[in-house]
């Protein structure tokens, strides 16, 4: 079934009864060349370009629950390539491009939106930060504008510029970054994946690996033992508790991350915005719901909800900012499972143990990495190589010292 | 959530600054022959369990006292504190 305005026009004449489900829901093969753990997005997206991009024809993806019911469904839809180092910016860059052409490659709307993100300026000091990043992703290739205060000011008029404690001096711009519907990822890369033959099999936990002599022969699952020539592990939350089962200590703890959704309001709030000063950041859903979110609870969790105190913190955020946002109602909030790594940047690399690969340490901003990490997960399980713009991201950077620490903070996750 | 201080009674977790594994107490002995690649795993890695944890919580806006508290980490019920001197005392 392929997607089309021509179709959707045809089903609204003729009762919508041609529509047909997006994906198979097979039983699980004995065996597959490739096995991906975790339907998140970033799992699917790697089957899917494994399918469409590398050739890969035995492929399938074990999901515990239901795909996209992990953090792919539970984030602010967020995505930006705006990066200071080296070793990421490009990387974030490559997935912007991605994003870009994401739903002719997939042919489903995704709702891809380039609404822009602003990052507010309060300080000297902070917006010779941003200038320097800025022009660390003009350097990339990525775009990126310096906003003054007057700018600003016309741009997003009920910003409370004036704020005592924290004024507001301008911003840096990315035009280019904006959000995406969520969902619609990873139904995209589900279906793009199952039409090219890839096995989506849901209600299928990993309860173990199979390893004999250093090499991964398959996976032991709620569904029985599935062999694999290589195992492609992309768990996100979970990464320590699945990679301990292959006996395993990652360079990560698991953190519970929350978000918010206002009740839906009149288009006030034009793309993204992220205080300065504190941390809060806030995006208008297309159904009016003002979504936003801010720290991590900060103790390890793998509870999927967050306590109080944070909500409190992000609501204050957000009333220093944009004191309009008293007068809405929020309507929920919810916690996610985050994999905070200890500097802040991601995984994706072979592992010890043969024909075990890892992709993980996404932190609180995998969503926007989920194309270019399904692109590069797969090239590494395909070719055994890592693509260019992940040769940072590797395990032993931390024996080397070459971290890549963003905020210059060390090795304290819940700082990150 | 509130945490059981042995001195101080039930404090809110606010009143403290997290840590993390309570295994961070014991740095790895800087003369030993393998010093290098212990102090990589002690810095980087961490067990990082669904379930019961223990770990470090400093008193900051209290007694300024460091705290082992025992906690669940897949429902947040804390089980137990200690005072971190009393954890390193017994086990020296
Ligand atoms: C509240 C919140 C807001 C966020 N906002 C943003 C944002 O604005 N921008 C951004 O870029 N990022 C954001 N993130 C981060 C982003 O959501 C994640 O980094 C990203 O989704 C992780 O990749 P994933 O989609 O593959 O993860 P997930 O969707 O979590 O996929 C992992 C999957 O693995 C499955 N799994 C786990 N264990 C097993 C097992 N044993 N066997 C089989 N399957 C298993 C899980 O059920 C899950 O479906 C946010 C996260 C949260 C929680």
């Amino acid at each position: 079934m392929k997607f089309s305005g021509f179709k959707v026009v045809k089903e609204a004449l003729t009762g919508h009864k041609g529509w047909r489900p997006l994906w198979r829901n097979p039983d699980p093969k004995p065996a597959y060349d490739i096995v991906i753990v975790g339907g998140g997005g970033h799992g699917l997206a790697t089957a899917f370009y494994l399918a469409k991009t590398f050739g890969a024809l035995n492929v399938a993806v074990l999901e515990k629950g239901w795909i996209g019911s992990g953090n792919a469904g539970r984030n602010t839809t967020i995505i930006r390539s705006n990066y200071l180092l080296p070793g990421n910016q490009p990387f974030y860059e490559f997935s912007m491009k991605l994003w870009e052409t994401l739903e002719q490659d997939t042919n489903f709307n995704s709702m891809v939106s380039q609404r822009g993100i602003i990052n507010l300026i309060h300080t000297d000091g902070q917006r010779d930060a941003y200038r320097r990043r800025g022009n660390a992703m003009r350097l990339s290739g990525a775009d990126a504008r310096l906003l003054s205060r007057d700018e600003l000011k016309k741009m997003v008029p009920f910003l409370n510029c004036d704020n005592a404690r924290f004024p507001i001096k301008g911003g840096l711009m990315q035009p280019r970054a904006g959000t995406a519907r969520h969902d619609g990822v990873v139904w995209g890369y589900a279906r793009g994946a199952d039409m090219r033959g890839v096995d989506i099999i849901q209600n299928c936990e990993v309860t173990g690996f199979r390893i004999e002599d250093g090499r991964v022969l398959g996976v032991e699952t709620s569904k029985g033992f599935i062999g694999a020539k290589k195992v492609g592990v992309s768990v996100a939350g979970s990464s320590g508790r699945v990679m301990s089962m292959a006996g395993m200590r990652l360079p990560i703890e698991s953190h519970a991350l929350q978000a918010f959704v206002s009740e839906g309001l009149k288009p006030t709030i034009p793309g993204v915005i992220t205080f300065g000063a504190g941390h809060f950041y806030v995006s208008q859903s297309d159904k009016g719901g003002l979504v936003f979110g801010g720290d991590i609870d900060g103790y390890n969790s793998y509870a999927q909800r967050g306590n109080l105190p944070v909500v409190e913190d992000v609501l204050e955020g957000g009333m220093a900012l944009m004191p309009m946002i008293g007068r809405a109602r929020l309507l929920r909030s919810w916690g996610g499972l985050v994999d905070m790594s200890m500097d802040g940047s991601p995984i994706i690399d072979k592992t010890d143990i043969d024909g075990l690969y890892f992709n993980g340490a996404w932190c609180y901003g995998g969503f926007k990495a989920t194309p270019a990490a399904g692109y590069t997960f797969a090239h590494l399980l395909a070719t055994d190589r890592p693509h260019e713009t992940v040769t940072a991201f590797r395990f032993d950077r931390f024996n080397r010292g070459y971290v890549i620490d963003e905020k210059g903070v060390g090795a304290q996750p819940n700082l990150h | 959530m509130l945490i059981p201080h042995p001195l101080l009674g039930l404090r809110d977790s606010q009143e403290f600054t997290y840590f993390g594994d309570a295994s961070l107490m014991w740095r790895p002995d800087p003369e030993a022959p393998e010093a290098e690649a212990a102090f990589c795993e002690y810095v980087f890695l961490r067990d990082n369990p669904a379930g019961v944890h223990r770990e470090l919580w400093f008193h900051e806006q209290g007694d300024r006292s460091w705290l082992v508290v025992t906690r669940d980490t897949t429902t947040h019920e804390i089980l137990g504190a200690e005072l971190a001197s009393d954890v390193k005392g017994a086990a020296q």
